[in-house]
């Protein structure tokens, strides 16, 4: 088999894999804040904040684990990008460690075990700093891969990309906003666990009082964080790449030749070789209006790029919509969940409770399928119009040792699941852990 | 002194911060592996429950560190070592989950947990040894550069010798760091490993460099001129030898600070002789990547240079804060590790 394909897919088990958790880590790591401050006031919110503290400690341990993988990975498997591009994409790496992973793990510690070690004041920082460095980590490293969609701040020399200005590398066209819509998903994570955990303690009759505080608080902070998804953060996304990455931006549209009032494909089938979309639901003009703000403006389609820049066409669009459509529903059930919490119906309401536990995987999945879009996208580059994906793997790694390693991974990281859904479903049947007096 | 020279340093205080740090975790991890009761267990476990994770950030620094100042170097040598990274990522992964699987785990699968635990911090303590006992030896990197050697080679006596060096090394440093956390039996039990431990090292560290002077004879080409070689030498010998004075008196907190000093001492003797190689070529020396022709340019060593000294600091600030707060023994409450 061939290398390349090999190392791609080595890469998307090990990126997708982890980027399950770290989503979780940063939308609980702020509600567990939150719930933190909230606590002063009201004692269920310190017994809801203490238990979702286990959940995220035993979430975060898996995030480590697989994310280790993701630090070296660029030299084991990439060497040829990471000696093009390691003047640049080596500094966001290091400094997500100095500026976010130190201190996210160092005051977890804190946070987990120093309850009964430090004053109130100091414990309730610790999961501010928590949530902080989640979020910073976050950031380097939507700064890295930023830097590989729309590349700034350098110049090509000595056959490599050389630093010109730090910080246009860091705030490349793409960063900000791709940053916010990163960890605004996280955010939507984390509330759809919440609420998810929330609805079943409810359903399983267990603590139901403090279920309640917690699924109320969920469903705010989810429906409002599954709004600003969508506007501002999603659509800001959406004009950004129509301007700096328009192949894909046409490529996930699914617009496949030029055209003025561009329409918006909200349901079609695409079909390839020649680029097609069957059974196609449209709203026209709206395209145009959302990447340029005329609904009468032109759009170049597919047909305008050479051939062989044109990245994938049906898992991009497919990808796209459906996390489109995740995030339609996100809003909605949120959106009815409070209007039941303002009836006070919410509580009773059965199937709406198991609606809401059998959500917690689709915002995770909406997080895939965004990364999928966003990285499929850009092929066949590995750094936008710089590097092609096939001329940036190792050259000494053979096909047989990446099969090796996919499969070794592949088998751990499905032992590691199994073992965090058990050991997760164990810790929500016992139920939130009432805290004795004096530990609160 | 330039831009170079400085990486090359703050390369070298990264792999001591980690080697120092996660060292002792790795040690209490080996000790793991050969405890039967639970409470003891538990104490190591807990001994380093609350700072192991920070610990080995400063693996994860370095490694973006090296990606950042010396990209050739990260490139060729992760490459180049490719089944060995992976045997040791499969170790780290499994370490990392062992903590929060066995809390959570039925007491009959604590074991597999026990189990991953001490094998996840044997290998990467052996491991580390040999890949830096391949790099003393020189690797076969070519004239441009690319590395030629298989995963078999990597396992050669030599490498080996030095793997057991930081094994051993590490289980003392380990041994020493239980004899602060634990008490009674435990502590007496600690003691004895680490003199155990102290011998077994010794021994194999005098091996390990009378073989260099064969299998790396270039390392001590200029070294013996060299004041600081032997300033560092004198500190690294004081250090080892009172060790065992140190266990023998009771001085726990002083023994260990002698062990942190020993594995900091060793590694920058090791960078002295390398300097300024970072990558010995074993065909030709002329071939060996350097921190000149591996690095990445000035502006980006500054950017990198200004970044290590703002937030050096405040992460070795609040590191400290952490070990003041979970300092002395070990004292078992409800969020503990079980």
């Amino acid at each position: 088999m061939d290398a390349v394909l090999l190392a791609r897919i080595q890469f998307a088990m090990t990126i997708g894999f982890h980027f399950l958790f770290p989503p979780l880590s940063i939308g609980l790591g702020w509600m567990i804040c939150m719930s933190e401050y909230f606590g002063r006031k009201n004692k269920d919110y310190k017994v809801i904040g203490y238990f979702f503290g286990k959940v995220l400690g035993l979430i975060f341990a898996v995030g480590v684990a697989t994310g280790i993988v993701m630090e070296f990975q660029f030299g084991t498997n990439w060497s040829e990008y990471s000696k093009f591009v390691g003047d640049i994409f080596g500094a966001p790496l290091a400094a997500e460690g100095i500026f976010a992973f130190f201190l996210e793990s160092t005051f977890l510690g804190l946070y987990i075990f120093g309850r009964n070690k430090v004053s109130p004041g100091v414990h309730r920082f610790s999961s501010l700093m928590v949530a902080v460095g989640a979020t910073i980590s976050a950031f380097w490293i939507i700064v890295a891969n930023s830097w590989q969609q729309t590349p700034a701040g350098f110049i090509i020399q000595n056959n490599r990309a050389e630093l010109t200005d730090f910080w246009a590398a860091v705030f490349n066209p793409s960063t900000m906003v791709r940053f916010l819509h990163t960890v605004d998903a996280a955010l939507i994570s984390g509330a759809f666990l919440w609420a998810g955990i929330s609805a079943y303690m409810i359903l399983k009759n267990k603590q139901v009082e403090i279920a309640k505080v917690a699924l109320k608080f969920a469903v705010i902070f989810g429906l409002v964080t599954s709004i600003l998804q969508v506007f501002p953060f999603g659509h800001e996304h959406g004009r950004q790449l129509a301007r700096t990455q328009p192949e894909k931006f046409a490529a996930i549209m699914g617009l496949y030749t030029s055209q003025t009032a561009a329409p918006m494909a909200i349901f079609a089938f695409p079909t390839d070789m020649p680029p097609d979309l069957k059974a196609k639901i449209e709203i026209p003009g709206l395209l145009s209006w959302m990447a340029l703000g005329d609904v009468n403006a032109r759009i170049k389609g597919i047909n305008e790029f050479p051939r062989e820049n044109i990245p994938p066409l049906f898992l991009t669009f497919v990808s796209y919509h459906n996390m489109v459509i995740l995030g339609m529903y996100f809003i909605f059930i949120l959106a009815l969940s409070a209007y039941k919490i303002y009836k006070k119906t919410l509580f009773e309401n059965k199937k709406l409770l198991k609606i809401l536990f059998w959500s917690i995987p689709l915002p995770l999945a909406a997080c895939q399928l965004g990364w999928i879009a966003t990285e499929v996208g850009r092929q066949p580059w590995i750094v936008y119009h710089l590097l092609r994906t096939k001329d940036a793997v190792s050259v000494s790694v053979g096909a047989g040792e990446i099969l090796f390693s996919i499969f070794l991974f592949g088998a751990i990281y499905i032992l590691l699941f199994s073992v965090l859904f058990v050991l997760l479903k164990k810790k929500v049947n016992k139920g939130f852990d009432l805290l004795s007096e004096e530990r609160i | 002194m330039d831009l170079n020279i400085i990486w090359f340093l703050l390369v070298g205080v990264l792999i001591i911060g980690y080697s120092v740090l996660d060292g002792f975790d790795l040690g209490v991890g080996i000790i793991h592996l050969f405890t039967k009761d639970e409470n003891e267990k538990r104490v190591n476990l807990n001994a380093i429950g609350p700072v192991w994770d920070g610990n080995e950030v400063w693996l994860l620094t370095g490694g973006g560190a090296l990606f950042a100042a010396f990209p050739i170097v990260y490139a060729t040598v992760f490459s180049g070592f490719y089944l060995a990274f992976v045997l040791l990522l499969t170790a780290l992964i499994f370490r990392a989950v062992s903590f929060e699987f066995r809390k959570y785990s039925e007491v009959r699968n604590k074991k597999y947990w026990d189990f991953t635990f001490g094998v996840g911090s044997l290998l990467p303590a052996l491991l580390y040894g040999v890949a830096i006992g391949n790099i003393l030896r020189g690797l076969p990197i070519d004239a441009k550069g690319a590395y030629l050697g298989t995963f078999l080679g990597l396992l050669n006596p030599y490498a080996i010798v030095v793997g057991l060096v930081s094994l051993t090394m590490f289980l003392l440093h380990g041994a020493i760091y239980l004899t602060l956390k634990s008490d009674g039996k435990q502590k007496e039990k600690m003691i004895k490993v680490a003199n155990n431990a102290w011998i077994a090292f010794v021994v194999l560290y005098l091996l390990a460099t009378l073989l260099t002077f064969f299998f790396g004879h270039y390392l001590f080409a200029s070294v013996f001129g060299n004041p600081i070689f032997w300033i560092l030498l004198v500190l690294l010998f004081a250090s080892i030898i009172y060790i065992p004075i140190g266990l023998k008196t009771g001085k726990t907190g002083y023994t260990f600070t002698a062990s942190s000093l020993t594995i900091a001492l060793m590694i920058l003797l090791m960078a002295l002789s390398l300097f300024p190689r970072l990558v010995p070529s074993s065909i030709d020396l002329n071939y060996s990547l350097t921190i000149y022709n591996a690095s990445s340019t000035p502006r980006t060593l500054l950017t990198m240079l200004i970044i290590a000294l703002i937030g050096v600091p405040i992460v070795v600030g609040y590191t400290i804060w952490m070990y003041r707060i979970f300092r002395g023994k070990v004292v078992f409450d409800k969020d503990s590790y079980s």
